[in-house]
């Protein structure tokens, strides 16, 4: 064991890939310039070269189309967006053509593309530089979406995703980048079989949560023992295909459930996961109204004051959870 | 220098009805384009006919008329090259070799098609020849095609990518984009407009300031040729050039093909009352009939007779007849297909 911080797994990620694997390669803005990515790969242009390390045009289509056409012809190309917002440019080729492609040829061949999108928001940035639109890729079959909230996660899973044979979009938080914790050897996981965890036990109220979502529960857990409750916390790490076993199970035990999520409320992760979760266990074990804890349906705000209002934290979790007691 | 936009006499229908040079060129290969044209020409003529008749009912896009562009452009590639078509693919699927009965059971939705009934006619697959899928989202396969070639450059062993798109693709922002990624980094990928001067129903005049797309691979500094599409031996000869220069790594290269579809932009109908001057134009580019001016020029230097032309008709057209009737007999797909293919190897699910 020793202590890492997330932002410096996801580049221990990358070198263990480059490392171990010549298929790999990386494709995207700012890879050469040490701020577009935080602590997430300082210096691997310099440890690996331009050839693997490519910093691109301010191309999002092209160069994910590219890599989702390098993925088919046997490389493990990784794309990377430095905002989910830019990300927006590259639909087509993520939600047309790489998600759709082992099903639409017969299952004859397979784009195994890693997208990194990374969420970057908060300090006044506003509507275009902020979003987190993790659900809206979670609703498309085909494309896996990953979404680790600790530092072991972020690098595991950035290695099973680039090693799946399906396309995948791996969502990481600058949030979290400086979140410090133990973690063990690099594990080779298979995405297909890695599913939600147990991140905290508890008796009276299940929290679920996904990414940066999941350090909230966590913080709002820890808060909500002062007043003798205690919660279990749910992540849920792979959101597609969601895997609802681990969340049900809890909350047939808890008999009650709060879902926090960082993207909208309207047909978005929380209401899925209530709905899921809800669908399995039946209105009978459930001892109050689920509720969930999400954005307002509005765009981000700039204004520091309003950012306050708009942004879940541990307090409006906390009050949330309390709610159903 | 100024932009040169327009196509002048390529685009003219009045224009370019004699029989194509053939001087020069090998007649075992002459043979082999005039046959996969009246193969592609038959095939789809019979998909046409089944889309008429209610048999096959997913959208289908002949290109009947265009015949040459493929069956020009596939004469320089191998297997290992990686090929990406769009909406219109049937015949760059047949002239990279990509078996008849499975694009025949594709188009019918059977469990035996090119891609096992999942895709249709749009979406088609033969890896086994190079060609590595087909899509309607119009450009959608342009940028991964230039992946392909970065793949291909560096795998170093001189495969090229190809990637099919029409006039309408142009005006779609993934090709500057694509042109502009591939320029800069002389990737080994050929871009192959066929500039069919329609997009659906609208004329190019009425999408665009000029007619000639090859412009736009000019402007990223692309090597470009504009052809007569209806001329395979123009075709072939000018792609056998820019496939040398792409395999020595000398950077990506377009070939604009200049052609006219005979039928709608989907499915059997000529569609000569939709569109700018398409009742009157059609008329003047059957004319320009890309198999009857190979077979013309084949017969003026003895390397081809009426008796021999028709024994080849007749022998394709069994072929063709053959084909799709094994093809109506074949199962369609299982139930599980539904959801064992959302991922690879049906994991996941």
């Amino acid at each position: 064991m020793r202590r890492l911080r997330y932002g410096e797994a996801i580049r221990e990620a990358f070198m263990y890939l480059l490392d171990h694997d010549p298929k790999v390669f990386v494709i995207g803005q700012g890879l050469w310039s040490p701020w577009y990515v935080g602590s997430s790969m300082t210096d691997l242009d310099k440890l690996y070269g331009p050839e693997r390390i490519m910093d691109s045009p301010v191309s999002e289509l092209a160069c994910t189309g590219a890599a989702v056409g390098a993925a088919l012809c046997g490389y493990r190309p990784i794309v990377v967006h430095p905002r989910m917002d830019f990300l927006l440019y590259a639909m087509d080729s993520i939600v047309n053509q790489a998600a759709k492609w082992a099903h639409m040829l017969g299952g004859q061949a397979h784009p195994a593309v890693t997208v990194r999108s990374i969420i970057n928001r908060g300090g006044e940035q506003g509507a275009q530089h902020s979003q987190a639109l993790h659900a809206w890729f979670a609703h498309v079959p085909g494309l896996r979406v990953v979404m680790p909230a600790t530092p072991e996660d972020a690098r595991d899973l950035l290695i099973a995703a680039v090693w799946c044979d399906d396309p995948v979009l791996y969502v990481d938080d600058r949030w979290l980048y400086e979140l410090e914790e133990d973690v063990g050897d690099v594990t080779v996981r298979s995405l297909a079989e890695e599913s939600p965890k147990v991140r905290r036990h508890g008796t009276d109220v299940t929290l679920v949560g996904a990414g940066y979502s999941t350090r909230l529960c966590m913080e709002a857990a820890k808060q909500l023992t002062l007043d003798g409750i205690e919660a279990e916390v749910v992540d849920l790490r792979v959101l597609n295909p969601l895997s609802i076993e681990v969340p049900a199970e809890s909350v047939a035990r808890t008999g009650r459930l709060c879902v926090v999520d960082g993207g909208w409320r309207t047909c978005g992760l929380a209401g899925e996961v209530m709905a899921s979760v809800l669908e399995r266990t039946g209105p009978r074990v459930m001892r109050a109204a689920p509720k969930r804890v999400t954005l307002p349906d509005a765009p981000a705000p700039t204004s520091r004051v309003l950012e306050e209002a708009y942004y879940p934290n541990v307090d409006t979790v906390v009050r949330a959870v309390k709610e159903l007691f | 220098m100024s932009v040169q936009m327009h196509l002048g006499v390529l685009a003219d229908p009045s224009r370019g009805s004699e029989p194509v040079d053939i001087r020069g060129e090998d007649p075992g290969a002459l043979r082999a384009y005039l046959r996969k044209m009246v193969l592609i020409r038959r095939a789809e003529e019979i998909i046409g006919d089944r889309v008429a008749s209610g048999e096959v009912r997913t959208p289908c896009h002949l290109a009947i008329g265009q015949e040459a562009i493929a069956v020009g452009v596939s004469a320089s590639l191998r297997p290992t090259d990686r090929v990406f078509g769009a909406h219109r693919s049937h015949s760059h699927y047949l002239a990279l070799g990509g078996d008849l009965e499975a694009l025949f059971a594709e188009v019918l939705g059977r469990d035996s098609g090119c891609s096992r009934g999942m895709g249709g006619s749009m979406h088609l697959y033969a890896g086994h020849v190079g060609f590595l899928g087909s899509v309607p989202i119009v450009a959608g396969t342009v940028p991964l095609a230039v992946g392909a070639a970065l793949a291909a450059r560096k795998d170093g062993r001189g495969d090229i990518a190809v990637a099919y798109f029409g006039d309408g693709a142009a005006e779609e922002g993934a090709v500057h984009e694509s042109f502009n990624l591939a320029a800069l980094w002389k990737l080994p990928v050929l871009f192959v407009c066929e500039n069919n001067l329609f997009s659906s129903h609208l004329h190019i005049s009425l999408r665009q300031p000029g007619d000639r797309v090859a412009r736009f691979a000019e402007a990223h500094g692309m090597e470009a040729r504009t052809v007569d599409g209806n001329d395979v031996v123009a075709v072939a000869r000018t792609v056998r050039e820019l496939v040398g220069r792409l395999r020595r790594g000398e950077g990506p290269a377009m070939i604009e093909a200049v052609t006219y579809r005979w039928r709608g932009h989907v499915g059997p109908r000529e569609d000569d009352d939709v569109g700018v001057n398409r009742s009157r134009d059609l008329v003047l580019w059957r004319r320009r009939d890309p198999v009857r001016r190979l077979a013309d020029a084949m017969a003026s230097a003895r390397l081809l007779d009426e008796e021999s032309f028709a024994e080849l008709q007749t022998q394709v057209a069994e072929e063709v007849r053959d084909a799709w009737a094994r093809a109506e007999k074949a199962p369609w797909p299982p139930r599980e297909a539904l959801l064992s293919r959302v991922y690879w190897h049906g994991r996941g699910q």
